[in-house]
């Protein structure tokens, strides 16, 4: 009950911020990413304090973890990102579900069934070679997208990470959608081997093993991004908010998913 | 006749010389090359200065650095001066060149393969291509965008990683430096200037 408290406060507060962006004057309305408009910053001084938080603790804690875990065999790395993106692909079948893309659901569900059975719990991706290829990630935020949903501001949360209010609220949703999250925090489960085995900590332990997993792959890339921007903080928001465009058009091409209006008045030639 | 061969034949070779190593005009060929070029450099074994000299001298050949340049301080561009966007330009070119060497030094032996080319209109194409997974990274899709308005000497404009375009991300990354210095351009001038230095 507090849980559920707890819960609709923050989508409260989050929908609130929303509001409070929505209602303010033309210069400052949110436009996603595009030519010409770009997501605002609600309380960009608080987002760049939170931004050097996550900075430092991604230094003291994260990234020595990561390289730890990358002295691991590849194989282990390999089976352990497996194993963790098929959990993850419970949370990816029902938003695509939701956005109404049930050739994509019909993808992911296949997956989850030949990986989880043959591959042995996800570790290993016979899928994959049966010709069921995973297409992309996606989450609540992405769905809301999907339906119509401006991504409201950005800004930053503490170790989360970067987020809009879009994407904020879509963490929220993400609780109600996951099965893997509502296995392991359902009191009420008990068949199989019992609840005790379904324990909250086993859902952290999976999302915490996915975050390093993503770390470890990315030790150099993030490196080379420190050592060549001159303000990090801004290029990781882009970043991100080209990403999430991206994830949300469920498209890698460039062109779909990047306006060419800026390029064709830059003539030098 | 003998002596005429010989004629066009020593300023075949004088334009060869002068021109250095001429790239193909067709876009998809084009980044085959550079990419090649690139890694032969990466694998050699030769010292670093030597190397980022050589990673340089690609960049100025095929990247058209004045455009990225200019496409990255997008609207604070026309606030500014001849002199200032004399200025801007040559600090550009320098924190471009750092940039992108220090980049393409993290890839000891970079495997990329060139798939295709897509023309987008008289003025760009988009190649695709992959660079190919190693045991500590995952494959990734890299896009060029090529600027063909002169056919005959395609340029870079952009690199497109898993759809993350850098050049968009330079351009907000300075439109930050620029807004939080309250619109003075100038305090971007100073920043690149850190980082040229440092």
């Amino acid at each position: 009950m507090i849980r559920k408290i707890i819960f609709v406060s923050i989508m409260g507060l989050l929908l609130q911020i929303g509001a409070v962006n929505a209602g303010t004057t033309g210069s400052e309305e949110m436009k996603d990413s595009g030519s010409q408009g770009t997501t605002k910053e609600c309380f960009e001084g608080f987002s760049r304090a939170m931004f050097k938080l996550n900075h430092g603790l991604d230094k003291a804690i994260f990234e020595p973890v990561a390289k730890g875990y990358r002295a691991l065999p590849v194989p282990i790395r390999k089976g352990t990102g497996n194993a963790v993106d098929n959990l993850r692909s419970l949370l990816t079948l029902s938003n695509n579900i939701l956005q109404g893309d049930f050739k994509e659901a019909g993808n992911t569900a296949g997956r989850f069934a030949i990986n989880t059975t043959v591959g042995i719990l996800g570790i290993f991706d016979p899928a994959a070679a049966l010709g069921l290829e995973e297409k992309g990630k996606e989450d609540f935020g992405q769905t809301l997208g999907v339906w119509g949903s401006e991504s409201g501001c950005y800004f930053v949360l503490p170790i989360l990470g970067p987020t809009t209010t879009r994407d904020a609220i879509g963490m929220v949703g993400n609780v109600f959608l996951d099965p893997v999250y509502q296995i392991t925090h359902n009191n009420e489960i008990t068949t199989g081997v019992g609840n005790s085995n379904y324990s909250e900590h086993n859902y952290f332990y999976y999302r915490g093993t996915g975050a390093v997993d993503f770390r470890a792959k990315n030790i150099e890339s993030f490196d080379s991004l420190e050592e060549n921007s001159i303000d990090l903080y801004a290029s990781i928001k882009s970043l991100y908010l080209q990403d999430r465009k991206k994830k949300i058009a469920n498209s890698l091409s460039a062109v779909e998913t990047q306006d060419d209006s800026d390029w064709e008045e830059i003539d030098t030639n | 006749m003998k002596k005429n061969f010989f004629i066009i034949i020593f300023f075949s070779l004088l334009l060869f010389s002068s021109n250095g190593f001429a790239y193909s005009s067709d876009p998809k060929q084009f980044i085959a090359e550079i990419v090649d070029e690139a890694k032969k450099i990466l694998v050699a074994t030769n010292t670093k200065e030597v190397k980022e000299k050589k990673l340089t001298e690609i960049a100025l050949k095929t990247a058209d650095i004045k455009g990225i340049g200019f496409y990255t301080l997008g609207k604070y561009r026309k606030g500014l001066t001849e002199e200032q966007l004399k200025k801007y330009s040559e600090l550009f070119e320098k924190y471009f060149l750092k940039s992108f060497v220090s980049r393409l030094s993290d890839y000891s032996d970079p495997k990329i393969e060139v798939l295709s080319a897509e023309v987008l209109n008289p003025k760009y194409t988009m190649v695709k291509s992959l660079l190919l997974a190693t045991d500590k990274k995952p494959e990734v899709k890299i896009d060029w965008r090529v600027y063909t308005k002169n056919p005959e000497k395609p340029l870079i404009r952009d690199l497109i990683v898993e759809g993350l375009s850098l050049a968009r991300t330079q351009k907000e990354e300075f439109a930050s430096v620029i807004e939080t210095n309250n619109g003075d351009v100038t305090k971007l001038f100073i920043t690149l200037k850190e980082f040229i230095n440092k």
